[in-house]
């Protein structure tokens, strides 16, 4: 066997992984590690390998990704805080041939966006809602989100969330899969590559039911903050496994009928 | 027998240190650097190339989409 040199593999016949061309070439500002561009780039390569990028119409949040406009070469529009699912309301309607889409984390979603959350899923408005996450707000400092675990600890539960004074963390897949206008409803991860495969598997999935227009596709992601967890990314994604997990079990939650 | 051997391609510059292409990595060909990028990360680079299989897995976790990985049959 010839002398081994990487030189000698790196033509592009032999590319087998490479950056989507949805995504510009702007560094994101995000801290190192952060599962948001995982999710952006996952829905990138998505949107790429179903030829959507000229009918795709994203609705982006206020929170850690509210700049994912500059990440993405689509067409996107920011919403008021919380209020991206009744943006894709009437995006949606206005354009029915078109891809709607809102990115949002858990702050925006599952706080000040709760009533648009569950009306627009109990609406069963032909979008698709991808929801990141990560268990507090990241932007603003690290205080308690919804989502916060029973323990843990943010900037604004010092001592650890407590179910008598602060509630219980939100399930806000499980939450909307109860509601008879969303079409499927999945909890999914990126932080390993089996996991990012499997998101993009149900994103397809979601492409798909909204050109079928089968009513909402609700995507949890998972995912993590290094930065305000004080960790670094390894041993936030470690964390993630042991403690967010069992409290957000991965997995299909509702699937349409003869799927 | 036929082998898979791989090669990846880190754009450096935009690294970010985050360690989770290491982790992923089944051959241990990735490690992170003891130089600095421009931004001051400790960038991954390919440490051992000989081991890498193309499987992209590190591509896949990257968060900044910075590795384009390539993959060859050779006899």
């Amino acid at each position: 066997m010839a002398e081994f040199n990487p030189k000698d593999i790196i033509k592009p016949e032999n590319l087998v992984y490479r950056k989507s061309k949805v995504l510009t070439d702007n560094v994101m500002h995000y801290c190192p590690g952060c599962g948001h561009g995982t999710a952006h780039r996952t829905l990138a390569e998505v949107i790429e390998e179903e030829e959507l990028q000229s009918r795709t119409i994203g609705i982006t949040p206020v929170g850690c990704s509210v700049l994912m406009y500059n990440y993405l070469d689509i067409d996107m529009q920011e919403a008021a805080h919380g209020r991206a699912p009744a943006l894709a309301t009437a995006v949606k309607r206005l354009m029915p041939d078109r891809f709607v889409f809102t990115y949002q984390g858990d702050g925006d979603l599952a706080a000040i966006g709760t009533a648009e959350t569950i009306h627009t899923c109990n609406r069963g408005e032909n979008i698709l809602i991808l929801f990141v996450n990560n268990g507090i707000y990241g932007m603003t400092g690290g205080q308690m989100a919804p989502t916060t675990l029973l323990g843990m600890k943010s900037s604004t539960s010092p001592y650890g969330r407590d179910a008598a004074t602060m509630g219980s963390p939100v399930k806000m897949a499980d939450l909307v899969a109860l509601l008879p206008g969303t079409c499927y409803v999945t909890r999914q991860s990126v932080h390993t590559a089996a996991g990012v495969r499997k998101l993009k598997k149900a994103l397809k999935k979601a492409v798909e039911y909204q050109n079928k227009n089968m009513g909402t596709c609700f995507i949890e992601v998972v995912s993590n903050c290094p930065s305000n967890w004080k960790m670094t990314p390894v041993a936030a994604n470690k964390w993630m496994e042991e403690n967010m997990f069992p409290a957000y079990p991965l997995g299909d939650i509702k699937v349409p009928a003869g799927e | 027998m036929a082998k898979v051997k791989g090669a990846v391609v880190i754009d450096t510059e935009k690294c970010k240190g985050c360690e989770v292409c290491v982790v992923t990595c089944p051959t241990q060909t990735l490690a992170l650097s003891h130089e600095v990028n421009g931004k001051g990360y400790n960038y991954s680079y390919s440490a051992n190339p000989e081991a890498c299989i193309g499987c992209a897995n590190c591509a896949v976790v990257c968060p900044d989409g910075v590795i384009t990985v390539y993959k060859m049959k050779v006899e």
